[in-house]
């Protein structure tokens, strides 16, 4: 099944032939207590206490929340504010390494999931600090933890990798097949869920043939080739062309029985089970014409951006934009001083002359957005009626529906800011609900 | 020829009666006083008041649900003036002028990074608080221009707003619009402005802005804190009771304190020298 809209940008997948390289260990990492969806941890460290490796530095305030770990062994060298990829500053752990990245008492304990019931699991991801590490930092265990009245029948496993640039998660099905699938395993013993699916976009058949080739024999999955296409690996996107079902607008997937991880968050899931170890390292694609050795990077969260380009052969000198994720939906980033975190998949990085500084134009009906919107939205009405104030009624044409791919702008000939016009018209709305409220 | 004069002037005569018997049995019945009312506000439906335009004000005041002195465009005389045709008397009340609470310009407080998007506050704002340095600056892309009926704002060339205060009539829609929370209605007679909303500790506003309250407190320890108080590492006057010694001016480091006279029409920003 296909999905309507979408758009195909060229990929620029230039990084998928190199395999992943390991950071070294660094003297200083910066761990903010933010890394995710949700209340941000409670600090359980203070300024001088020696923490180890993988060591709890916060811990999770209420449900939707997750707690983060320290990357090494060292000293507490201050909790304060630091600049946060998101573009503010929050409150972040910086730790001075001793070097001997010495591991925390209690870490590395194994385990083995075949064995463990679902609460247990839930638990041990939960202490882990696990997150969805798509991008969008939502507590698994939480996403994990659907409602009774929304029974689960079948997991997805979102390898459809279908933002440009990106190849982290390509090269993780292509180096360590078994242990992301074992992760899904995992997924699957928690939610009771006999049946998954493995979506892998067809620009990456090779990943298809490895993770096939790696399958455990007590797995029901099915591996299926996903025509290339932008966002595939959106969500519900993604379930209708697995299972041709259809999430009802402003539904989530468990509202027709699916549930859908990403591949680096089952292999971080798996890691945590049965090697004991939280979420304190990932890999990122560090990519774009502006760095000089564009490459898969394995680091640990808190690494600071300047030392991952540092490590990838530093910046031209015509750098022009960097972004944390994919050019279509990441984040641009203005200082080199911002920590890596969980849910950094990717560090693109843009020459001057490939950053187009243009000026937005109005809106001329031509249409090409309408066509181009994966969810049916009609990009064109929204965007006029966010410039002129009149919020409210975006609700009424479905703003809230709108997933922020960025199909709209992508091809919308006047250059205009629409994801960022919607943004703003979802802000206001929540707005006036809180004051209705 | 005759017979359809006849007929025309009959059918006439019967419409007329129709409408003569229709206006009196279907008479809305209005009040004299809310047009008379209407007539004696400025006219500019600006909604300061929070109604609907001056006419549904106009009816709220008939109806004895609106205060006369509700609108706040109106000046004393014409305050007085709805008053008078309620048949009450309200007491005088000082003009109320907008200021905007920033000197962060450009050259002041540097852009963190380049911002090609919606231009609107509101939207920037959204991205990490803006390109300001300073998180609580004038993000200079003119929401509150928009906002403001009166045409008394205008963007400056070094990228902060600036109010106009013989066209403002302290109406507040500024105040709403502003997503920093940046513009205060200031009696017309206070003198003495602090003009920045920055609350960062000293070395981190010095950081932000060249003209940010660092909370120092000199200002404070001369006035008086029933005059200007600092909380929060900023120093805000109390304009219930304002300072008045020009002398404050001097003592401010930072140059965030200012003269202005808004009587006569001073702008609102007249510190050039001083910072």
């Amino acid at each position: 099944v296909k999905f309507k809209g979408g758009i195909h940008p060229r990929y620029r997948k230039t990084t998928a032939g190199s395999p992943t390289r390991t950071m070294p260990l660094l003297e200083r990492y910066v761990v903010p207590l933010s890394q995710h969806l949700g209340a941000p941890g409670k600090l359980i460290v203070a300024k001088g206490d020696l923490v180890a490796r993988g060591q709890a530095l916060s811990e999770a305030a209420g449900f939707v929340s997750a707690p983060v770990h320290a990357p090494t062994s060292g000293k507490v060298a201050g909790v304060k504010a630091f600049p946060h990829p998101f573009g503010n500053v929050q409150e972040a752990v910086e730790i001075e390494a001793d070097g001997e990245d010495r591991w925390a008492e209690g870490v590395g304990k194994r385990g083995d999931w075949r064995g463990m019931d679902p609460g247990e699991l839930k638990g041990v991801l939960q202490q882990a600090g696990l997150v969805g590490m798509g991008g969008a930092t939502f507590p698994t265990h939480v996403k994990l933890s659907p409602p009774k009245e929304k029974p689960i029948d079948t997991f997805i496993l979102n390898a459809a990798e279908c933002e440009p640039y990106l190849t982290s998660d390509h090269r993780l099905m292509l180096e360590r097949p078994r242990e992301v699938l074992e992760g899904v395993g995992l997924f699957m013993r928690v939610l009771g869920v006999a049946k998954g699916y493995v979506g892998i976009e067809d620009n990456k058949l090779d990943a298809l043939e490895a993770m096939k080739a790696a399958c455990p024999p007590d797995l029901d999955l099915e591996f299926v080739a996903l025509e290339t296409k932008y966002p595939q690996g959106s969500e519900k996107h993604l379930i209708v062309a697995l299972t041709g079902r259809k999430v009802p607008p402003g539904g989530l997937p468990m509202d027709v029985g699916c549930l859908v991880q990403n591949v680096a968050t089952a292999l971080a899931s798996y890691e945590a089970v049965e090697k004991g170890i939280p979420l304190i390292e990932r890999v990122a694609t560090v990519t774009g014409e502006a760095v000089k050795e564009p490459s898969n990077v394995l680091f640990r969260v808190g690494t600071p951006l300047e030392k991952l380009i540092g490590f990838c052969g530093g910046l031209s000198e015509d750098v022009g934009k960097i972004i944390f994720g994919g050019p279509m939906m990441g984040v641009g980033q203005f200082t080199l001083d911002v920590p890596l975190i969980k849910g950094t998949s990717g560090i693109l990085c843009l020459r001057e002359g490939e950053v187009e500084q243009f000026q937005a134009g109005p809106c001329i009906r031509c249409g090409n957005c309408v066509d181009a919107c994966p969810m049916g939205l009609v990009p064109s009405v929204l965007g006029v009626q966010a410039e002129r104030g009149r919020f409210a009624e975006m609700e009424d044409y479905h703003v809230l529906d709108c997933i922020e791919c960025g199909s709209c702008a992508y091809v919308c000939p006047s250059r205009r800011p629409l994801v960022q016009l919607f943004r703003r018209g979802k802000a206001e709305l929540r707005q006036l609900k809180r004051k209705a409220s | 020829m005759l017979l359809s004069t006849v007929v025309l002037a009959g059918l006439g005569l019967i419409s007329g009666l129709g409408l003569a018997v229709a206006a009196r049995v279907f008479a809305v019945q209005t009040d004299p006083r809310r047009e008379k009312i209407a007539e004696a506000l400025p006219g500019a439906n600006c909604g300061g008041c929070g109604y609907a335009g001056c006419n549904d004000f106009a009816g709220a005041v008939a109806r004895g649900e609106a205060q006369p002195d509700g609108c706040p465009v109106c000046d004393n005389a014409a305050a007085s003036a709805v008053a008078s045709i309620m048949g009450l008397a309200i007491e005088e009340k000082e003009r109320r002028v907008a200021m905007v609470m920033c000197q962060g310009t450009r050259e002041r407080s540097v852009d963190r990074f380049r911002y090609n998007g919606m231009a609107s506050c509101g939207s920037a704002a959204l991205l990490g608080g803006g390109p300001k340095s300073c998180a609580y600056g004038c993000l200079g892309l003119g929401d509150c221009q928009a906002a403001c009926s009166f045409g008394a704002i205008e963007m400056t060339e070094d990228g902060i707003a600036r109010i106009i205060p013989q066209r403002c009539t302290g109406c507040g829609r500024c105040v709403e619009a502003c997503p920093k929370d940046l513009i205060r209605l200031v009696p017309e007679s206070a003198t003495i402005h602090v003009l920045c909303s920055n609350k960062d500790k000293g070395p981190a506003a010095k950081k932000a802005c060249l003209a940010a309250c660092i909370g120092c407190k000199k200002c404070e320890k001369t006035a008086g804190a029933e005059h200007i108080l600092v909380e929060d590492f900023l120093a805000r006057v109390n304009y219930d009771d304002p300072p008045t010694d020009p002398a404050l001016v001097d003592e401010c480091a930072m140059g965030c304190i200012v003269v202005v006279d808004l009587k006569a029409g001073g702008s609102a920003r007249t510190n050039e020298e001083a910072a």
